[in-house]
């Protein structure tokens, strides 16, 4: 029952992770009217459980290089300041990254118990971002020449046309729920995994270790998400920043999901590591940052007249602000959980502070030892 | 999945069939016209049960292509554009309905020197229509092309005023066995059978923007 109480934060971002990033895979194309809300959040939940449940191991490895977060209770904080974030974020109708989010809420933690961070996986983390866009918008130019040179030589009737775009995003859209899933579980329910151990279900011909259990509650949550909240950022999304036909939304959506998938499956990383080249690291991707790269790429191509750049201005100062933010929220409720409802929330180095205490310190060490700021009173350590 | 389709594959249909039906009561006007200065009582009783018959069929589709549209939420971003689109070709067949029936009703007198000059404005202002239409079809299909074929239609209503002023000017300038209600009678026509062109103008524009709307 307390594993229930506390995974509730997660939960809470895996329903957040649905309200916002869902419009990310039908956001143009529920925004463009091409298809109806209810068909798209139907096919989004089913396909993210999918996705979560199937392939979402790959990146939370990577998310768990970053921080380990050990205990329940730190798993509990980190979650609800990462879901605040990014909630407070959606309510400001900024399409906002979980990953960010949860990624700077982990090194809040980091920070808090003066754990390193990893400059290494941050660095590989931070480059997605970075890559992502880049990777969505050079998807995107690809794939929308191509649509041209298509649409050029089929002469398709505009009704035909209009039908097959409405079922082409409809089933890039299931694949990109399914890339979400997989991409981003680690996001909702990667920070517990360390924490909650739960029996495995052994069903004789298949058996569902505790991580697909955990992900497939978190898919449950994101579904949530999509179905209950998501409908107003999709709207977002698919009208503000630039005005979009039906066929760039399909074009957009399959850029995003093939980016999302690229970056969460494993055998493709082992494939491509298999011809000699480098594998592909597998890291939860914004997806918000993914469809803005895709978007931006097309109004580029289409000669960049149609780009709105103010509502550009106001996305990219989510971006910075979100890391920020759920690092700064995370490190203040940690502090909190630990010495105001007396949770462990992780082990903290005091090498630092024992170099800085005097020799009648108590503490005072040539090797640095590990404390749990829970069991201990200790003046020096409330500083934190 | 296969519902979709079915009912895309209808309204295309529809969609051809309308616009078909439209040229087909456009050419009938022409011949109605012609029929009557030509004195060919029979034949232009025939062009008036036609054109009856076929902007009856025209607005029977119509209803059933809009609310097949809006009932399956087919061409959700253009639909507007579309109807308002087959709004205006179904005006021309309307309009031509009309003035065909004004021939039948108000039976002008056209005297034989000015009948060349009303055979020409009849046919330059339905080549216009005639024109038009084909780009109506070309937009559902090559939106790309649309805009080229349009430069005929501004040429042809060019033509048409041209025609009509030149008219305007015999009857008040150059007629004078006539009397004033006679030319302000004959006036009339032409501004009637001018109205099929400037209906073809107006199209026109329509679909000028909507290709460009429409263009990815």
């Amino acid at each position: 029952m307390i594993t229930l109480l506390f995974l509730t934060s997660g939960l809470f971002l895996g329903w957040s992770l649905g309200a916002n990033d869902a419009a990310n895979i039908f956001g143009t194309a529920v925004g463009s009217r091409m298809v109806r809300f209810k068909l798209a959040a139907i096919i989004a939940g089913i396909f993210v459980i999918i996705g979560a449940v199937a392939q979402g191991a790959g990146a939370n490895d990577t998310l768990g290089d970053l921080g380990s977060v050990s205990t329940l209770g730190a798993a509990f904080t980190v979650a609800l300041a990462a879901a605040l974030t990014v909630f407070w974020m959606t309510r400001l109708s900024l399409p906002v990254s979980t990953s960010q989010a949860i990624v700077g809420s982990i090194i809040g933690w980091n920070f808090y118990t003066n754990n390193p961070t990893d400059l290494g996986v941050l660095t590989k983390i931070v480059g997605t971002w970075i890559s992502g866009p880049i990777l969505g918008g050079a998807f995107a130019v690809l794939l929308f020449m191509l649509l041209q040179l298509a649409t050029r030589k089929v002469r398709l009737h505009l009704i035909y046309k209009d039908v097959i775009t409405r079922v082409g995003l409809v089933i890039v859209g299931a694949f990109g729920a399914y890339s979400l899933g997989a991409n981003n579980i680690a996001n909702v329910m990667g920070v517990f995994t360390h924490s909650i151990q739960l029996t495995p279900l052994d069903f004789g011909w298949l058996v569902i270790g505790s991580k697909q259990q955990l992900f497939f509650i978190g898919g449950i949550a994101i579904a949530i998400g999509i179905a209950t909240y998501s409908k107003h950022v999709m709207n977002t999304v698919g009208k503000s920043l630039m005005p979009l036909t039906p066929e760039a939304a399909l074009i957009i959506v399959l850029a995003q999901s093939l980016v999302l998938f690229i970056f969460s499956s494993q055998n493709l990383s082992n494939a491509i590591a298999s011809i000699g080249l480098p594998p592909i690291p597998l890291v939860p991707v914004s997806s918000s940052q993914v469809v803005i790269g895709a978007i931006i790429g097309i109004g580029l191509y289409k000669g960049g007249r149609e780009i709105k750049l103010n509502i550009l201005g106001s996305i990219s100062l989510g971006w910075i602000a979100t890391p920020i933010a759920a690092g700064i929220l995370s490190f203040f409720m940690l502090f909190f959980m630990n010495n105001v409802f007396k949770q462990e929330v992780g082990s903290i180095e005091i090498k630092r502070i024992l170099q800085s205490e005097t020799e009648q310190d108590p503490l005072q060490n040539n090797d640095p030892k590990t404390y749990h700021p829970g069991s201990l009173q200790n003046d020096s350590l409330v500083n934190h | 999945m296969s519902i979709i389709f079915k009912h895309a594959r209808q309204l295309v249909v529809e969609i051809d069939e309308f616009i078909n039906t439209a040229e087909q009561g456009v050419l009938v006007f022409k011949e109605g016209v012609l029929n009557y200065l030509n004195n060919e009582k029979e034949s232009f009783a025939d062009k008036i049960s036609d054109i009856d018959r076929l902007e009856a069929a025209a607005d029977r589709l119509q209803r059933k292509i809009d609310d097949e549209a809006y009932q399956h939420s087919l061409l959700p971003q253009s639909i507007s554009d579309v109807v308002s689109m087959l709004d205006r070709v179904d005006e021309l067949i309307d309009i031509a309905k009309d003035n065909l029936y004004l021939f039948e009703l108000e039976l002008p007198f056209f005297p034989e020197n000015i009948r060349n000059e009303y055979i020409r404005l009849t046919t330059t202002s339905v080549e216009a229509a005639l024109c038009v239409i084909p780009a109506v079809r070309t937009y559902f299909r090559e939106p790309v092309q649309v805009r080229d074929m349009l430069s005929k239609v501004y040429f042809y209503e060019n033509e048409t005023d041209k025609i009509s002023r030149s008219i305007k000017r015999k009857l008040f300038h150059e007629m004078h066995e006539l009397d004033l209600a006679q030319k302000i009678h004959l006036r009339y026509f032409a501004l009637h059978i001018e109205s099929i062109s400037d209906k073809a103008q107006e199209l026109a524009d329509a679909l000028s923007i909507m290709a460009l709307k429409i263009n990815i």
